[in-house]
């Protein structure tokens, strides 16, 4: 253990290391799946949406020799998903849970069909900034060594809190989402609204797909995602509806799954395959603790299904 | 401008002025569940034969091929009815909550946890125990493992507020790495060396194949929960309540129907379907309880629910249905050199279109008996 040089220092850096590079996909698809749920709906097909922009911008960026085409493209499709989650759960009597499962087993089938030509090419990465330059530790180095994305992340959800709060989109947005009657007395059309969100959402659910092919694990197969779509809605609950609170609890779900492989980098293997349950029992414990029978949530919007 | 009096404003279906017979009104109100829903798969079928001919291949072929990979053979129907087999259980995990108005997605928690739970009972009894003991405890340990599982997430969505189709869902997540730890750890069979699983199951205490199929017992069990759980719903007094609940939960409160233990009863019975599910995934096809028990079963049975509109008896056709499009995803790999996904949008396309199709309900006179001598709109304004 002494010849890391840091000794059990080693732990909370693994954490830190690993909650950043956990943690990117998570702040994109949470932050979407705010926006969408800000707007009174529930979209449970972010992961058919991740999975599939995770191919599609893998597939660009192998054709185009760039990555951040590759995102782009991820971005298109994300919003083609989202619109078309939208505009199907406008219709009456159709359940918006339902259609989020439908749409992911849809987007994950055209994602393995269209992507089987390229499970063998090798895309170019995302870059990241090194931000450890100043100490002599490779250790140090390597865990600050940050990707772009997840500093895109962070200051996304700085300015969707903002946004939220002082813009007039923002107001819009929180309408619709607290009372479809008070957005059409204000002339809003909620539907238009809920389907501009969905896609916004769908959008940048696919930039965290685009993040798992594009930089880590960094290559496109089918097992590409561990569920990171579907935990965005726990995760939006958990956040209570707050970007700064989904990139947060992004950055606590992805260190929470960093503590095993961490912990038994420096020799503690009991467990281990345990602590891969860490985020879920912790985002449960969270849940179970904040909800009530009684009350919705503090900060739900209004028009929401799932806090019924 | 007078309403109801020019006769031919009445619908052609009515046969007399004391109304159309009631054998027409009930087969009117009953088909409209199954022409609305063929109907969907045939749109569904529509679009997806588009994308086919989009990606430059002949969907006439595909769905020849579909149907002799699925049920062309004696040998193609028993593979499509053995991949049914589990879907009809994990389709009950999905079907039971929804008719309180529960979407519980974590099935495949259940199927995970009743299948470790069915090895790990049998495992310390073999040679002193005698099968017959033997295996019903299996298919009670899975039982009770699968449905303490989802029923947790019925307690915390009755007592706690908590979301279940959330709270199922992380459970699920949980299930699967208490399974790698079990797996990995205490059960482990020392001599699993790439694939880690715990120690096979003797012989005699696995299931085995139904007499004259090559199909194993799971299939019976399925088709057996299935009549079970639609007897339960539609025959029972407490089938009645839960339904009630499911309509409305604050006039079944008000009611003084006890609408947590139908959550927490309902919940934990479709559990125990799921973890039966995973019983018999370990005693009659892996022998033993290892990852392959995280096969998707849990989530193909959301699918299998809601395109059978949480109808027990409706599973086992659309399971069989959709067993027989899985069993035929490697002939259309092998034929028409389509990827193994080629089923997955198939489902996902059919899935989208029939849960679209909803909206439709209600939408048509001729399945509403209490419309036919109702004027039509254009007749009322012409």
């Amino acid at each position: 253990m002494e010849d890391t040089g840091i000794g059990l220092w080693g732990v909370p850096l693994a954490i830190f290391a690993g909650a950043i590079r956990v943690s990117t996909p998570f702040i994109f698809v949470s932050l979407g799946e705010s926006i969408t749920e800000r707007s009174g709906r529930i979209n449970l097909g972010l992961e058919g949406t991740l999975v599939f922009g995770a191919m599609a911008a893998y597939a660009i960026a192998v054709m185009s020799n760039s990555p951040w085409l590759g995102v782009l493209a991820a971005m298109a499709t994300g919003a083609v998903f989202g619109l078309v989650h939208g505009w199907i759960c406008k219709f009456p009597r159709v359940n918006d849970i339902a259609i989020g499962i439908a749409m992911m087993q849809f987007g994950l089938g055209l994602a393995f069909f269209l992507g089987k030509p390229f499970i063998q090419p090798v895309a170019p990465h995302l870059p990241s900034i090194p931000l450890g330059g100043w100490s002599d530790l490779p250790q140090i180095q390597s865990a600050l060594n940050i990707n772009v994305l997840f500093i895109l992340g962070a200051l996304l959800s700085m300015v969707f809190w903002w946004a939220f709060k002082n813009t007039r989109v923002g107001l819009i947005l929180r309408v619709v989402g607290d009372s479809s009657d008070a957005a059409r007395a204000m002339g809003l059309n909620p539907d238009t609204v809920r389907l501009l969100a969905t896609a916004v959402g769908g959008s940048l659910a696919a930039v965290g797909g685009a993040y798992l092919t594009l930089f880590y694990p960094g290559s496109w197969n089918e097992g590409i995602s561990s569920g990171q779509g579907l935990m965005a809605v726990a995760l939006v609950i958990f956040a209570r509806w707050n970007p700064i609170g989904c990139f947060l609890a992004a950055l606590l779900f992805g260190g929470a799954g960093a503590l095993g492989p961490a912990l038994q980098s420096v020799g503690v293997t009991q467990g281990y395959y345990l602590f891969y349950a860490a985020p879920y029992v912790l985002t449960l414990a969270i849940l179970v603790a904040t909800s009530s029978p009684t009350r919705s949530l503090a900060g739900a919007p209004g028009a929401l299904s799932i806090t019924k | 401008m007078t309403i109801g009096v020019n006769t031919s404003t009445l619908s052609p279906l009515s046969t007399d002025a004391r109304g159309p017979s009631p054998l027409l009104e009930w087969l009117a109100r009953r088909a409209e569940p199954l022409a609305i829903s063929l109907g969907a798969i045939l749109a569904g079928l529509a679009l997806f034969s588009l994308f086919i001919l989009v990606v430059g291949k002949s969907p006439a072929d595909l769905f020849r091929l579909m149907y002799t990979g699925g049920f062309g053979s004696w040998f193609s129907i028993q593979n499509s009815l053995s991949r049914a087999a589990p879907l009809l259980l994990t389709a009950l995990c999905v079907a039971l909550p929804a008719r309180l108005g529960l979407v519980v997605i974590g099935g495949e928690g259940a199927v995970v946890l009743g299948g470790v739970a069915a090895a790990a009972i049998a495992l310390p009894l073999t040679a002193s125990v005698p099968p017959i003991v033997v295996v019903p405890l299996m298919a009670f340990a899975g039982m009770i493992a699968g449905g303490i599982w989802i029923g947790l997430a019925g307690v915390l969505r009755h007592y706690r507020g908590v979301n279940e189709t959330i709270a199922s869902l992380l459970l699920a997540y949980i299930a699967i790495a208490l399974m790698n730890h079990l797996i990995e750890g205490p059960l482990r069979d020392p001599a699993s060396l790439n694939k880690p699983s715990t120690a096979p199951l003797p012989a005699e205490y696995m299931l085995g194949n139904i007499p004259g199929m090559d199909v194993n017992w799971g299939l019976v069990i399925g088709i057996g929960a299935c009549m079970i759980a639609w007897v339960l719903i539609e025959a029972t007094s407490f089938g009645f309540a839960a339904r009630i609940a499911g309509g409305n939960v604050r006039a079944a409160q008000i009611q003084g129907l006890p609408v947590g233990r139908l959550i927490v009863g309902f919940t934990a019975l479709a559990g125990s379907f799921a973890g039966l599910a995973g019983m018999v995934e370990v005693a009659a096809v892996q022998g033993s309880a290892n990852a392959s028990l995280v096969a998707g079963y849990g989530y193909t049975g959301i699918l299998v629910a809601f395109l059978a509109r949480h109808n027990p008896l409706a599973i086992i056709p659309v399971a069989i249905l959709l067993g027989g499009i899985d069993a035929s995803g490697g002939l259309i790999q092998r034929r028409m050199g389509l990827p193994d996904a080629t089923v997955l949008v198939l489902q996902g396309t059919l899935f989208v279109v029939i849960l679209l199709c909803e909206t439709l309900y209600g939408r048509f006179r001729i399945f509403n008996p209490d419309l036919w001598k109702m004027p039509t709109l254009k007749a009322r304004t012409a």
